[in-house]
């Protein structure tokens, strides 16, 4: 056994150069690899522009091409590929409730050997990141953040016209009531959005879900133990409805609510007369609000105060989201890439271009107030709970989608729609 | 790309070299038999590449479906008939039925006949004729989800008072009329969608049609105009009876199309507003619910529609050869 004299030197060496290399100081830090990674997510338009943004600082350090597609049918796309075997290097997953899935069929690689976990621990809450772990492992990491429930306003036109921010629920319908009372619709609501149309929706019931009937009821409803059709969850359609099918209250009534793009759909806010004051939608459409309108500026015409209180027992509680990230293959540029995302300079990028909060705590530079309170209404929240409608399963989630067109179609038809949701419940949950 | 090069080449080269080396074999191989099983065994031989074709890809699948269809959710458990209780129930399964019968096979089919014969019949008397079947035949080569898009745009509808961005609306409002959300209103909505696809597909039909009207012999339409016939009855009596063949051919390539309609509305209405069809039935319990079973259902159900059509197909096609 003369080789094993200088084999194992040599492989203590490799191991050591392997050990520096792939948990050395940093494994944030990355040279030069080259080659590239596909990248598989739901953003297109505003939103794909600022991730393209926010890799160009690694395509241009680490000479990967960074080779993104952008789909609104993510769910579908995404399953196909990965049943085919053909899985994106890395994806956006549509929720938690997905990604669970494709980790317990073992597609997904585990993060605990790519991240740095101790620096995540350091940097991320905790809560972001139990969300992105199914049986004690991490699967999935959050690289993008909302703040679900913010209702939009053009604070010039209020101090004009003299309304006041309400603090509860009945202050905000006497105040939409004031503004159709005076000829002009207080909203502006749009759910479509392709194969997700209806989604905007989800986010209205489970802010007044949350806020109506407290985080015990809104924990037992997506986890599919509370019914449709109970007295709870029926109450947050009828509370809903006191906007939604009122025809005075929103612009366009049910026509332009199902057919008007919810990026779009905030704007006439901005027009001169405005044609609307309201819109309640998540953190990120401020990027769509100037994009649409380049002369607009945050803080003097849209601002946004947090879908009020309805029960006082469950004050201060806050729905949001984010965007999950997953890797399918394990090659160096997929590691460099995951790992990059985490890291606070490359969500900056994104939070500094605006729509987006960063579930890394060391973010702290906000382009503007806006974010900034946004972010600080995200971590500050004394009820914290995520996006219920992207924790049910997808078959769930769809139908609650359709449920919204069909109530906002024929808000008459609520009890039916229920039923029909209670079905999908009894059959989607495993 | 450069590196895909040899794998392409290959992919083109090596089945045209093993069909040619099966052929250059089993005939060799034939040439060692007796010489009175030869003739019986030789169709079978040139007929052997597409048999195994066939059943490898279409009648293995769909017996494997027929299969995953008495299956629950993961393929795992036999359920029998539940699957096909549970589409035969679902309300949103009788509307895809029914817009797949009635707007589809039935409006769609027809709207695209009328138009591709009237279009090669008025097509035929001027002296542009290429030039108007080439832009009626030029949606043929959009996509159909590209073409879903285009209309969309069309279709985009803003509530009254905001500047309408949709092509449509802007010149309903630019006559003094109220925008409308075309693809939200039902049942109209549905015809919305068919406009699309018979956008698209008018030029399919007009093309083969217009073939069919060259081919009516010159001399039977003048002797009908020499003893007197209008033109109208020109084309009732001569035209359109010798055309009937060629329409029934390019009718039934529009049923089958319109049963496995899905593209147009994936893109437009994903489904909503009552304008389900079959076809993205089967997509969403595939893909959204990823019920493996009730999926199958649907794609047997959608096959069940489809094979009258197709025996239909054959058994003309049959008759035709027998006059022949």
């Amino acid at each position: 056994m003369n080789r094993s004299f200088f084999a194992r030197p040599v492989a203590a060496l490799i191991v050591l150069a392997l050990a520096i290399s792939a948990c050395g100081p940093s494994p944030r830090a990355t040279g030069s690899i080259g080659g590239s990674v596909s990248v598989l997510a739901t953003w297109g338009g505003a939103e794909q522009e600022s991730f393209l943004a926010m890799v160009k600082p690694f395509e241009d350090k680490t000479g990967v091409k960074v080779q993104y597609e952008g789909t609104r049918d993510l769910n579908a796309i995404l399953t196909t590929r990965v049943q085919g075997g053909n899985p994106p290097d890395v994806a956006g997953l549509p929720g938690p409730g997905q990604m669970a899935q494709f980790a317990t069929q073992g597609k997904l690689i585990d993060l605990g050997s790519v991240l740095d976990m101790n620096a995540m621990r350091d940097e991320y809450p905790e809560s972001f990141l139990k969300l992105a772990q199914v049986d004690g492992k991490q699967v999935g990491i959050f690289i993008k953040a909302a703040l679900k429930g913010p209702i939009w306003y053009n604070p010039k036109q209020f101090q004009a016209k003299g309304y006041a921010v309400p603090k509860t629920w009945d202050e905000l319908i006497t105040l939409s009531k004031r503004i159709a009372d005076s000829g002009t619709t207080p909203w502006c609501i749009g759910f479509e959005s392709a194969a997700a149309s209806g989604w905007p929706g989800t986010d209205w019931l489970e802010d007044i879900v949350l806020r109506q009937s407290g985080p015990d009821v809104y924990d037992q409803w997506w986890q599919g133990t509370k019914k449709w059709t109970s007295p709870e969850i029926k109450k947050a359609w009828e509370t809903w409805g006191t906007i939604i099918a009122d025809p005075k209250m929103v612009l366009g009534g049910k026509s332009a609510m199902l057919a008007t793009a919810f990026g779009d759909s905030g704007n006439p806010m901005f027009t001169n007369p405005p044609r609307c004051f309201l819109h309640h939608q998540a953190s990120f459409i401020t990027d769509f609000f100037t994009k649409a309108n380049p002369s607009i500026k945050s803080g003097e015409d849209f601002n946004f105060f947090m879908t009020p209180d309805i029960d006082s027992r469950y004050s201060g509680a806050v729905t949001g989201a984010g965007d999950l990230f997953g890797m399918f293959k394990d090659t160096p540029q997929s590691r460099a890439l995951m790992n990059y995302l985490t890291t606070p300079e490359a969500q900056a990028i994104w939070v500094k271009r605006g729509g987006a909060l960063s579930p890394n705590k060391k973010v702290t530079e906000y382009p503007d107030q806006i974010s900034s309170d946004s972010a600080k209404a995200l971590t500050t929240a004394k009820v914290f709970r995520f996006d219920a409608s992207d924790l049910m399963p997808e078959a769930m989630n769809a139908a609650f989608w359709k449920a919204v067109l069909d109530y906002t179609n024929d808000p008459t038809k609520l009890d039916s729609i229920l039923t029909t949701l209670d079905q999908v419940q009894a059959s989607s949950y495993k | 790309m450069i590196d895909r090069v040899p794998q392409v080449a290959a992919a083109l080269l090596l089945p045209a070299a093993a069909l040619l080396g099966y052929i250059f074999v089993a005939e060799w191989l034939l040439q060692r038999l007796p010489e009175g099983a030869r003739p019986r065994l030789r169709p079978w031989i040139w007929i052997g590449p597409a048999l195994a074709f066939v059943g490898f890809f279409l009648i293995a699948p769909a017996i494997q479906t027929i299969f995953l269809s008495l299956m629950d959710a993961t393929s795992t458990n036999f359920v029998g008939g539940d699957n096909y209780v549970a589409i035969l129930t679902d309300p949103n399964v009788h509307a895809a039925i029914r817009n797949n019968l009635l707007w589809w096979i039935v409006f769609f089919t027809s709207f695209v006949l009328i138009n591709g014969l009237a279009i090669a019949v008025l097509a035929d008397r001027v002296r542009y004729e290429g030039l108007a079947k080439s832009l009626i035949f030029l949606p043929q080569a959009i996509s159909f989800v590209a073409a879903g898009t285009i209309w969309k745009f069309i279709y985009s509808y803003q509530p009254p008072g905001v500047e309408q961005t949709g092509t449509l609306n802007a010149l309903v409002v630019f006559f003094g009329g109220e925008p409308q959300p075309w693809l939200t209103q039902s049942p109209t909505n549905n015809l919305f969608l068919i406009v699309v696809a018979v956008w698209a597909w008018c030029g399919f039909a007009t093309v083969i049609l217009s073939a069919a009207l060259k081919g009516v012999p010159v001399e039977l339409l003048e002797a009908a105009r020499l003893d007197g016939a209008s033109e109208m009855m020109v084309f009732r009596r001569i035209v359109f009876p010798l055309l009937l063949p060629t329409i029934t051919v390019v009718a039934t390539t529009l049923v089958i199309f319109a049963l496995k309609a899905f593209d147009v509305v994936y893109v437009m209405t994903n489904g909503n507003f009552d304008t389900e069809v079959l076809a993205n039935r089967m997509y969403k319990e595939m893909f959204t619910v990823r019920n493996y079973g009730r999926a199958s259902a649907v794609a047997v159900l959608l096959l069940a529609g489809i094979v009258p059509v197709l025996v239909f197909n054959v058994r003309r096609l049959r008759e035709q050869e027998a006059i022949r």
